[in-house]
Parts: C-alpha cells; sequence; structure tokens
C-alpha cells in the first residue's frame, strides 16, 4: 500500500461522498472540484501528465466553476427542511451496491493477472500534439464541432425567453407606440444642459 | 505506485459513489456532478489500464481520456444549461415536482 496512494484515494472518495450528501449545494460543488483535484493527482502518479493538467484545467477550472454559477442561478427560495433525497433511496443505493460487487468481484478475482510497474515511455506533449495532428484529426475536429454546437446550444438554451406570445403576432402583449415616444419610460440624467 | 487491482477498485467505488448520488439525490444539479463523478472514474480506468498495460507507445489510452474530458465539459455545459432552462419555468430544480411537461 503506497502512502501517496492511499492519500489520494482516501482525499478521492471521501469528497466524493461529501459531494453526493452534503445539503448545502455549494459544498457539494466544491467537494467535487476536491475530487477533481484529487484525480489529477492520481493520474500524475500514474505518468500521465498531460491528462492530470487537463483534468485540472477542463474539470476545476470550467466545470466545477459552472456548477456554482448554476446554482447560484437556480437558487429559489429553498425551504431547507426538506430531505435531500428522494422518496425510493433505498433502491438507488441498492443497485450502487450491487454495481459496485459486481465490478469488486471481478476485479478481485483476476487480481493476480495484473503485472507490476515496469518504467514506461512517458509520452511528451510534442507526441500527443503529432498524434492528434495526424492520426486523430478526424476526432479533432468532430470534438471542437461538437465544443461549437455545445456552446450555442447552451447559450440558446439558456437566455431568457422572448414574449411569450403565439408565434405570427409579434408583440401583442406590449402597448403600442404612440408617436414621439421611445420604448424606453425612464428618464436617464444626462451630464451637461444645453 | 500501487498495484493495478487497487486503481480499478478505487473506480468502481468513485463510480458507484457517483451513481448512488445521480439516482438518489433530488436536486437536479447534484444528479450532474454525479454523472461528472462517474465520467471520471472512466477516467481513472482507462488511465490506469494505459499505465499497466505493456504496450509502451499505446497512445490511444491517453487520446480517449483527453477526449472523454473534452465531451464532458460540453456535455455539463449543455446540461447546466437545460438545468436554467426547466428551472425558469417550473421555478424549482427539485426533480421529484418535475414529473409532466407543464408546472
Amino acid at each position: 500500500m503506497e502512502l501517496s496512494f492511499v492519500i489520494l484515494a482516501v482525499l478521492v472518495l471521501v469528497s466524493a461522498v461529501a459531494a453526493m450528501t452534503l445539503r448545502n449545494l455549494i459544498h457539494c460543488a466544491l467537494s467535487a472540484a476536491l475530487t477533481f483535484v484529487g484525480l489529477a493527482g492520481l493520474y500524475l502518479q500514474l505518468n500521465a501528465q498531460f491528462v492530470g493538467f487537463a483534468q485540472i484545467l477542463v474539470y476545476v477550472g470550467a466545470i466545477a466553476i459552472l456548477i456554482v454559477f448554476a446554482i447560484l442561478l437556480t437558487r429559489g427560495t429553498e425551504p431547507s427542511g426538506d430531505r435531500i433525497a428522494s422518496s425510493s433511496w433505498w433502491g438507488g443505493i441498492a443497485c450502487a451496491l450491487g454495481v459496485f460487487g459486481v465490478l469488486g468481484a471481478a476485479i478481485l478475482s483476476a487480481r493476480h493477472l495484473g503485472r507490476d510497474s515496469y518504467t514506461v515511455a512517458v509520452p511528451t506533449v510534442k507526441q500527443i500534439g503529432m498524434e492528434l495532428m495526424t492520426s486523430y484529426v478526424l476526432p479533432l475536429q468532430i470534438v471542437g464541432l461538437l465544443l461549437t454546437v455545445a456552446m450555442i446550444g447552451a447559450v440558446v438554451l439558456a437566455l431568457p425567453a422572448a414574449s411569450p406570445s403565439q408565434p405570427g403576432s409579434a408583440s401583442s402583449d406590449e402597448t403600442p407606440l404612440h408617436d414621439g415616444e421611445t420604448g424606453n419610460t425612464e428618464t436617464i440624467p444626462m451630464g451637461g444642459q444645453h | 505506485m500501487a498495484p493495478l487491482y487497487q486503481y480499478l477498485l478505487l473506480s468502481a467505488l468513485l463510480f458507484a459513489i457517483g451513481f448512488a448520488g445521480a439516482v438518489t439525490r433530488r436536486n437536479a444539479i447534484i444528479v450532474l456532478i454525479g454523472i461528472e463523478l462517474m465520467l471520471n472514474a472512466a477516467n481513472l480506468n482507462f488511465i490506469a489500464f494505459w499505465r499497466f498495460g505493456g504496450n509502451q507507445e499505446a497512445i490511444p489510452g491517453i487520446m480517449f481520456v483527453i477526449f472523454s474530458i473534452a465531451i464532458a465539459a460540453a456535455e455539463a455545459a449543455v446540461g447546466l444549461a437545460l438545468i436554467i432552462a426547466v428551472y425558469r419555468r417550473f421555478k424549482t430544480t427539485n426533480l421529484d415536482r418535475i414529473n409532466s411537461l407543464e408546472p
């Protein structure tokens, strides 16, 4: 039992359990960010440095922050006395235990088949870049297209809804503007009188 | 460097924790965090098998994880935008109340 692996594994598991059981949503999001950091440490221990730093950049730097923003945007008048789990939480826990039981049994039954660690050639960022540009150029372009589509889709989905009227009558619930009036009914104080 | 099966056990346990949270919790954003935990568990599994794989030039292990991280970012963005849009309509993120198309 390597000490570094034990420390990182305990960090990952404790923060994952905290992310799934805490009542405060912000605490859940921050615990998830801590899980991602622990996983990045595990990737660094496994000699996958680019993946480890990409994990910190993308997961901790983008996804965790995005989750915090979404929590703040969807925060209503939540009564804090509600239960955090649905009414059939025992079924979910039983299914999760079953999943872990099956996976754990399969792993432990084949544990003598794994080979020991040995020195492996660490792929440099230059090699990863070369592979991305030669062998994996099609997945790279598709992922670029996917990210563009996802960005446009997310912006369109999260935009405030247009006026809730029937399509065809553009603004039927607005009072028609008379001559000389603009839609702005506030008086903006202008500096410098004529 | 721990033996391979310990990394696989950690990945399986993280997957089970993410699955339990995604299925049990009532808030939609916590469900999405559980889905991200499951994706991370799969990524850890890939990296562990790449490390102990035996082929020294096996780039596909790392490539899969890189693309998986990018796709997870896109999916998290769209999922959170969906949650915001649903919240704007239903005025709640409680999944027990979002059970029909009309609020």
